[in-house]
């Protein structure tokens, strides 16, 4: 595996949100053009499961197969374009002390949780429950509809050349971040992802921080 | 003990009959051919298998699958791939939904492998790619994208583009790198290929033939497919799809219980 790492010299005490994300929580954020976005893995292993909508016109959504037709490949790294659903360029990753980020994992729920795990598992906590409560009472019109396919930040899932894909052990580790630039005023949406059924956490969910900083 | 086929109560079980029908020309129930690039939509029942063939050995099947019953329950490409443990599709697999359920299931494939990450080409792509070709100057010739003729088929039946989430592509063989880069395989597609969707629920049924986006073919020559629904029962108790892995034998069972 190759990766490009980039360091950032943007200063959290010159950031105008700071804010930690507990495990297991969901976290709903507008974002103006320009500004610059960073989630750090604080713990290391922790899945981020993360969704952009146009803030605009929120029909407008992250789309992993836009993304993936765009640069001609499955991972996510530093100068990856997350495009939209109408392929236009969303953010773009402008620092990463991490190397690469899952777009092809989706979410957990308690549904399909049933279906890997055991029918038994209905119970536990998700990350689709967390995107349910989010959208409960946002102000922004969100709907199940527009729950599409979310990446998921410091988690790795590879795909071999045979067509296999399996969950592998987390490529993060404690105080790496991945940054971002919106291209567009965007609404961040993330579940800290609460499963504990894979080693997508380590089996330990923990909090994630995340910081914006206004254009220089 | 979990819960299984095996030990589900008698009831549940009795549901489900030990085998669904192999193809046969009298169980055919309607025939309908799709030309290259255009679109389609349509339900499916549950029992019923939709095979799609590939005439030329030159066509892309773009897919979209609904509950036809609650259509915020769609086809989940993460939980289908997480379940199953692959990135492409062939027979034994099944399409998930994202309430857990099995949408339709391969119980019979000629094709070997079909595309799952790569999405459709949007009209700005399409463009890019062929250049223009409008219904002005072409008629019914002019190049379609995969996105608009989805959305399109979308809106008929109330849905539209939020609805538009990460679709088949079946035929297309797609493979990547240990660094994830993507190779789209020419050599991959055949003439006469086809593929069996069973369903096992009643499916809202979304279709594009156009060509698929990464296929460096650089002429627009989208292949035409032929549409058989056949009446083949639901997966059986011995059903290579349910047999697969644990996974699937779960997902029959959410699926019989929406039923039950």
């Amino acid at each position: 595996m190759s990766a490009t790492l980039e360091i950032s010299a943007l200063d959290p005490a010159h950031a105008i949100l700071d804010t930690i994300v507990p495990a297991g929580e969901p976290w709903l954020q507008k974002l103006t053009k320009g500004q610059i976005f960073r989630i750090v893995d604080l713990e290391g292993n922790q899945a981020v499961d993360t969704l952009f909508y146009n803030a605009d016109d929120c029909e407008e959504h992250y789309s992993l197969t836009h993304t993936i037709q765009a640069q001609g490949a499955l991972y996510l790294s530093l100068g990856s374009v997350l495009m939209s659903s109408e392929g236009r360029p969303m953010l773009t990753i402008v620092a990463d002390t991490c190397g690469r980020h899952d777009t092809l994992g989706g979410a957990c729920s308690c549904e399909s949780n049933t279906v890997r795990y055991a029918l038994d598992k209905r119970a536990m906590h998700s990350c689709r429950d967390s995107f349910m409560a989010a959208i409960a009472h946002n102000p922004y019109g969100l709907h199940k509809r527009d729950i599409a396919s979310n990446i998921n930040f410091f988690m790795n899932v590879p795909v071999t050349p045979q067509g296999g894909l399996t969950f592998e052990d987390g490529v993060s580790a404690p105080g790496k971040y991945v940054e971002m630039r919106a291209e567009m005023d965007v609404l961040v949406l993330i579940s800290n992802c609460p499963q504990l059924n894979n080693p997508c956490n380590a089996y330990n969910p923990t909090p994630v921080r995340c910081l914006v900083w206004n254009p220089a | 003990m979990s819960m299984t086929f095996a030990n589900l109560p008698a009831l549940a079980r009795a549901a489900v009959p030990e085998s669904s029908a192999s193809f046969a020309s009298d169980l055919v129930l309607w025939e309908e051919s799709l030309p290259g690039g255009c679109h389609w939509s349509g339900v499916l029942r549950r029992g019923n298998t939709l095979r799609l063939t590939d005439l030329n050995g030159t066509a892309n099947v773009s897919a979209l699958f609904f509950n036809q019953e609650e259509k915020t329950e769609r086809y989940n490409m993460p939980d289908t791939l997480k379940a199953q443990h692959t990135a492409y599709l062939t027979q034994g697999h099944v399409c998930y939904s994202d309430m857990g359920r099995v949408l339709c299931s391969i119980p019979e494939d000629t094709c070997g492998w079909h595309d799952t990450f790569s999405g459709v080409l949007d009209a700005a792509g399409l463009e890019k790619k062929y250049g223009q070709a409008r219904y002005q100057t072409h008629r019914n010739s002019m190049c379609r994208s995969g996105l608009d003729g989805l959305v399109v088929e979308l809106n008929k039946w109330g849905l539209g583009r939020r609805d538009m989430n990460g679709n088949v592509n079946f035929f297309s063989k797609v493979a990547a790198d240990a660094d994830g880069k993507l190779q789209f395989d020419t050599a991959h597609r055949q003439p006469q290929q086809h593929v069996d969707l069973r369903f096992e629920m009643n499916v809202l049924v979304l279709l594009s033939a156009a060509p698929h986006p990464l296929d460096p073919a650089p002429v627009y020559a989208p292949g035409a497919v032929k549409l058989t629904a056949w009446r083949s029962g639901i997966a059986g108790a011995n059903d290579v799809c349910r047999l697969l892995c644990p996974e699937n034998d779960r997902g029959f069972i959410n699926t019989e219980r929406w039923f039950l």
